[in-house]
């Protein structure tokens, strides 16, 4: 059987991926309003990219297959359901073991710092992937800036409860609000975004707009979207999907081919516009980056 | 137009394009005229599971719709809504092998006994085998009174279809419930004749394909 994708462009907005890669080093300053990049900051574009058959997923993709069930729990629910979502003003409560606890507007909190694109490799849990060129600033630079406490071990990142603009959230799939987190040294990481757009432009809502959390070594359902509130914790936070099926999903939820999902194998992937899998990689690939992180700890059990 | 007419010239051509929406559907998306999505062998999976999940209770449908409303007619439909289930089914198990395991054993093996889900899907799948082999009229009748034993396999394989696809879910089995309860009252309709005949007479009748399950 033939398999092509519609030939019809559908919206005005489409952006190709070649008319992005040609157009991007104009746009790419813009998701982060008011911030040029300079000559050093663009040779950096397209770090990060160090398999050859790492090709783009193209913008229809990703922003036409989403999981984000606070606008439904289909692939196609959360563009079709968050059209008309208010991304702005928006606000971020920061609050915990910091120094500097507080309320921030969207723009109060992204301004300090420039535009940033990393192209990751994404995988879902669901044993599917992308990769998607991310736009946005390490995490490690707003957690300096936020001057965590002793105490401060974890850093938990809630989502937007707010059923009025979120459909999916009148059922009662899974407890809301949707909470992850990551340990303060994994947040450390260099490769760990906060995340304000993506092929050179303003997130979509159906990604997770305004402001998300890209960990590209773990599944993808630790990245929570729409981030109302991140708070500083000495204690493991209790996350939504450990807490719903902690024998399917635990609290690390590393890329890992040799530990399965209980009901699928996560040794092999499909990478979203192949037709055949293909193997998965150990932290998805970026195990020189973050396997130290996990030195001496079986991540059979904590998986 | 007696009422055999109207079931062989109406109702049975109605169902024949019904069942063959999910294919129609499959091959326009293919080819680019209906959205298939990002992951296109997983479009084709749900389609076609869902297809064969629906036709399987299509099938088991005829006996206490023919029982209920004294439209025996309806027998004609049945080898017919029967086969279709298996066409999907096909289709479901042939995309699983080809593009999920790449057509290798080792792989199908390994991700078989591994996971339930897959197990009782490929068990399911397996079962509906025979049963689509000998539906055909010379296989009906070499086989007798056994081809009703055997084609009771039909609740067995409806009944794995449906936890399969319990299994398959993520989170919301809203659905997969739905199918279970239409299995179970499918199931329920059957009950009074079994209890007042535990060995139903199979394959005795003289009509087309003589038998009532």
């Amino acid at each position: 059987m033939l398999i092509r994708r519609p030939p019809d462009i559908r919206t005005a907005e489409i952006t190709t991926e070649a008319a992005y890669l040609s157009r991007r080093e104009f746009l790419s300053g813009l998701a982060l309003a008011g911030v040029a990049l300079s000559a050093g900051e663009r040779r950096a574009l397209g770090r990060m990219l160090p398999r050859d058959d790492d090709k783009l997923t193209p913008w229809e993709s990703v922003t036409t297959y989403n999981n984000f069930y606070e606008f439904g729990t289909d692939k196609s629910d959360p563009s079709e359901n968050s059209k008309n979502f208010k991304a702005r003003p928006w606000k971020v409560r920061v609050e915990g073991e910091i120094a500097k606890p507080g309320d921030y507007d969207f723009d109060a909190l992204v301004n300090p710092y420039k535009a940033e694109e990393h192209v990751y490799r994404h995988r879902c849990v669901e044993a599917w992937s992308m990769v998607i060129p991310w736009l946005g600033f390490p995490l490690k630079d707003f957690v300096a800036r936020m001057q965590p406490t002793s105490r401060a071990k974890y850093v938990e990142f809630t989502t937007l409860h707010d059923p009025a603009q979120m459909p999916g959230q009148r059922s009662r799939i899974l407890p809301w609000p949707y909470v992850e987190a990551l340990r303060l040294d994994e947040a450390m990481n260099p490769l760990a975004l906060l995340v304000t757009g993506l092929y050179g432009k303003p997130l979509p809502n159906q990604n997770g707009a305004p402001l998300r959390l890209v960990v590209p070594w773990k599944y993808g359902f630790k990245g929570g979207k729409s981030i109302v509130r991140i708070r500083f914790t000495a204690e493991q936070p209790l996350t939504t999907w450990a807490a719903v099926a902690p024998d399917e999903y635990g609290f690390f939820a590393n890329v890992n081919p040799s530990v399965d999902h209980p009901r699928w194998s996560q040794a092999r992937e499909r990478r979203i516009g192949e037709l055949f899998r293909r193997p998965t990689l150990p932290f998805n690939g970026y195990a020189d980056q973050v396997a130290g992180l996990y030195a001496g700890m079986d991540l059979r059990r904590n998986f | 137009m007696t009422r055999l007419q109207f079931t062989t010239r109406v109702v049975k051509p109605l169902a024949f394009v019904a069942s063959l929406g999910p294919l129609v559907w499959l091959v326009l998306a293919a080819f680019g005229y209906r959205d298939i999505g990002a992951d296109p062998v997983k479009t084709i999976q749900v389609v076609t599971g869902l297809a064969t999940i629906v036709l399987l209770l299509a099938t088991l449908a005829v006996t206490p719709l023919r029982k209920y409303t004294h439209w025996s007619e309806l027998i004609r439909l049945r080898r017919m809504l029967g086969l279709f289930a298996f066409f999907y089914v096909l289709l479901h198990a042939v995309t699983y092998f080809v593009f999920d395991q790449s057509l290798d054993p080792g792989l199908i093996w390994a991700d078989t006994v591994k996971h339930p889900r897959i197990a009782v899907g490929f068990v399911a799948f397996l079962v509906l085998i025979p049963l689509a082999v000998t539906s055909t009229d010379g296989m009906i009748r070499r086989l007798g009174k056994r081809w009703g034993r055997l084609h009771r396999l039909v609740y067995l394989a409806t009944a794995l279809g449906v936890l399969h696809y319990l299994m398959v879910q993520k989170l919301d089995i809203t659905k997969g419930i739905v199918y279970l309860v239409a299995f179970l009252l499918l199931m329920a309709l059957r009950l009074p004749a079994w209890l007042r005949r535990p060995a139903p007479r199979l394959g005795t009748r003289n009509s087309e394909l003589g038998t009532t399950q």
